[in-house]
């Protein structure tokens, strides 16, 4: 293998119905950088049927190339059908790093594409960064339950990958005055070859939209104590117009469902405002939810990780301070004689 | 109706610590446990032979202690177990771990020809969810990962409907058997395991294969050499410098807070109904 043939950075570009996921962009904002900093084109690909409207929106968003692989089959998203298109593209063109969004999709087809082209693939990956002089991919994630980084390295294997959790990079201020090469790579797919069907897709958003589009999010950790005392952290959001979440401790003590789980094996969220209740700040937490706008920790221990990324700690006993919190929140409300309360995203 | 369940031993990371001077994991520190998702993969083979009938067999990689997992889906319900163990399988990566399997799949399907398998979404040691893909794309039977219910089983067409959860909402899927499914979770609840099984876990003794009794194995695939992938570095991200503290009595601390809280006036909705 030479790996002087491999050059450029590309990003999978997941669309599902028409409609680009919020990561690939982000990931096309973090694969701009390291496109410049190695001096190469960023390229985004794009599979699917009729999706040619979505290359210039690849371009404004920071590509300088977009392979598209356009075929009826590939209307909806399958492992096999997809691969095929993945591996058509590779061999053929050689990126010397590929991203993908840490979607189930996503992941999904990294992890197929990576064994039939016998390569490295580093998962849900929150950081990156090339070393220029080697030209390798630095792909770090929490590891071992979370509190710790690792850097992960792939030597001497080509394309360099890596799946990169949701909402952890930045996307670019779209440009439409862009301008890039669409080059559009043909394919041979028969429906009657797939061995899987998509027989119906649900979109159910009830509770994940929850966290999404909240505005203000209360966060309890185990620090709470036990599930009595986890309620009042209800209470609190009820009184404000917030949505409850809980660390990976709490959702495997029972006390909350997998959905509410805001962390690295959980969901990412970036609300306007983020109560940390009773919770020390695990690495694997911190990664999703840092970039919230305003973060307020409350917590016992003054030496808790956590006061490190909040905007505003209070060192003190949540069960003493939520109860105060909510108390004033309802004495101004009847002070006031109406409403008061967090909008919710719309 | 032949079903493997691919499982893993991994470390209690609820409990593990870190050692902070070297800054590796203290195995001693955890007891070693079946990887959550695998336990749900084992039970869903469990329903899934209540309505079909056939035979469930485990299929592990790790060291010699490794067959408490096995023993542990034998408690499930599992009816057999295999465990492959080999030094030349250490410091495997999951394209190393998936070629490791692969191979032992080849020759449990020879014993039995194979029309399921059966993974966890993930194994919480690695957070990966990598090997149960690579393992079909290896077999070339198609993978549907994130499965959140086997919604039926015909065995006269040889398919299989499935729900897999996306990023929001699920899709209902039909895959043709053989093929490999991960399982999330919330796809059942573990049942208590009948005593009988206890009594059979207690004496299990698992089918135990070396590299020497698997066929046709490129031996640089395996292990650290097989692996393409390596740690670099670990590291603790650099602290940022914190915040403000908010100092006082608790009521004055809540007073502070609720200054900053009512300057958030762009989601803030401050209605008066008596104007």
């Amino acid at each position: 293998m030479n790996f002087d043939d491999y050059r450029g950075v590309w990003v999978f570009i997941e669309q599902n119905g028409g409609k680009i996921e919020g990561v690939s962009l982000e990931l096309l904002g973090a694969g701009r950088k390291l496109a410049d900093k190695l001096q190469v084109p960023l390229a985004g690909f794009l599979l699917g049927s009729g999706i040619k409207p979505l290359a210039n929106q690849v371009i404004a968003y920071g590509a300088d190339e977009v392979y598209l692989v356009d075929h009826p089959v590939l209307k909806d998203y399958r492992t096999e059908s997809y691969m095929k298109g993945v591996m058509q593209l590779v061999p053929k063109y050689k990126p010397e790093i590929i991203l993908y969004g840490a979607t189930p999709n996503g992941k999904d087809l990294a992890s197929a594409v990576a064994t039939d082209l016998v390569t490295g693939l580093t998962a849900d990956t929150t950081m990156l960064d090339v070393d220029v002089d080697n030209r390798l991919l630095e792909a770090s994630r929490p590891a071992f339950g979370g509190n710790i980084m690792a850097t992960i390295l792939c030597k001497k294997h080509r394309p360099q990958m890596a799946t990169v959790r949701p909402k952890v990079m930045k996307a670019l201020s779209p440009d439409t005055g862009r301008t890039g090469k669409i080059i559009e790579e043909s394919i041979t797919l028969r429906e009657e070859d797939m061995r899987t069907k998509v027989l119906q897709i649900v979109n159910d958003v009830t509770k994940k939209a929850n966290l999404a589009d909240a505005h203000v999010i209360v966060c309890g950790g185990k620090g709470m104590g036990d599930v009595q005392n986890f309620q009042i952290l209800y209470e609190l959001a009820d009184t404000i117009g917030a949505t409850v979440g809980g660390t990976r401790d709490v959702v495997e003590a029972g006390w909350l469902p997998h959905e509410l789980q805001i962390g690295q094996t959980g969901e990412t969220v970036t609300p306007k405002i983020y109560f940390a209740i009773a919770l020390s700040g695990a690495i694997q937490h911190v990664v999703g939810m840092k970039n919230s706008d305003l973060i307020i920790a409350i917590n016992k221990d003054p030496n808790a990780p956590i006061f490190d990324v909040a905007t505003y700690g209070i060192v003190g006993d949540a069960l003493e301070i939520v109860p105060k919190l909510i108390q004033q929140f309802k004495q101004l409300r009847t002070e006031k004689g109406g409403e008061i309360s967090y909008a919710r995203k719309i | 109706m032949h079903i493997v369940v691919c499982v893993k031993q991994v470390p209690d990371t609820k409990i593990i610590k870190i050692n902070p001077k070297t800054n590796t994991l203290d195995r001693r520190s955890a007891p070693a446990i079946l990887n959550p998702y695998d336990a749900h993969a084992v039970q869903e083979a469990v329903s899934i032979r209540e309505k079909t009938g056939g035979t469930i067999s485990v299929l592990s990689m790790g060291p010699p202690q490794a067959t408490a997992v096995i023993k542990k889906s034998i408690e499930i319900g599992a009816d057999r177990g295999y465990l492959i163990t080999d030094r030349a399988f250490a410091g495997a990566d999951t394209l190393a771990t998936s070629y490791a399997l692969f191979k032992a799949l080849e020759k449990i399907n020879k014993e039995i020809p194979v029309d399921l398998i059966i993974c966890g979404k993930h194994a919480i040691d690695g957070d990966t969810g990598q090997v149960g893909p690579g393992i079909a794309r290896r077999l070339d039977i198609p993978p549907v990962t994130n499965v959140i219910e086997v919604t039926e089983v015909n065995l006269e067409e040889k398919t299989v409907l499935i729900k897999r959860k996306l990023s929001s909402g699920y899709e209902l899927i039909q895959a043709e058997m053989p093929c490999l499914l991960t399982v999330e979770k919330e796809i059942n609840q573990i049942e208590y395991s009948p005593m009988p099984n206890m009594i059979k876990a207690a004496r299990y003794e698992p089918v135990i294969w070396a590299v020497s009794d698997l066929e046709n194995v490129d031996r640089v695939q395996l292990g650290l050499k097989g692996s393409p992938t390596i740690v670099g570095k670990m590291f603790t991200p650099p602290r940022p410098e914190g915040g403000k503290k908010i100092e006082g009595s608790p009521d004055e601390q809540v007073n502070q807070l609720m200054d900053i809280l009512l300057e958030q006036k762009d989601v803030l909705t401050l209605q008066s109904s008596k104007q």
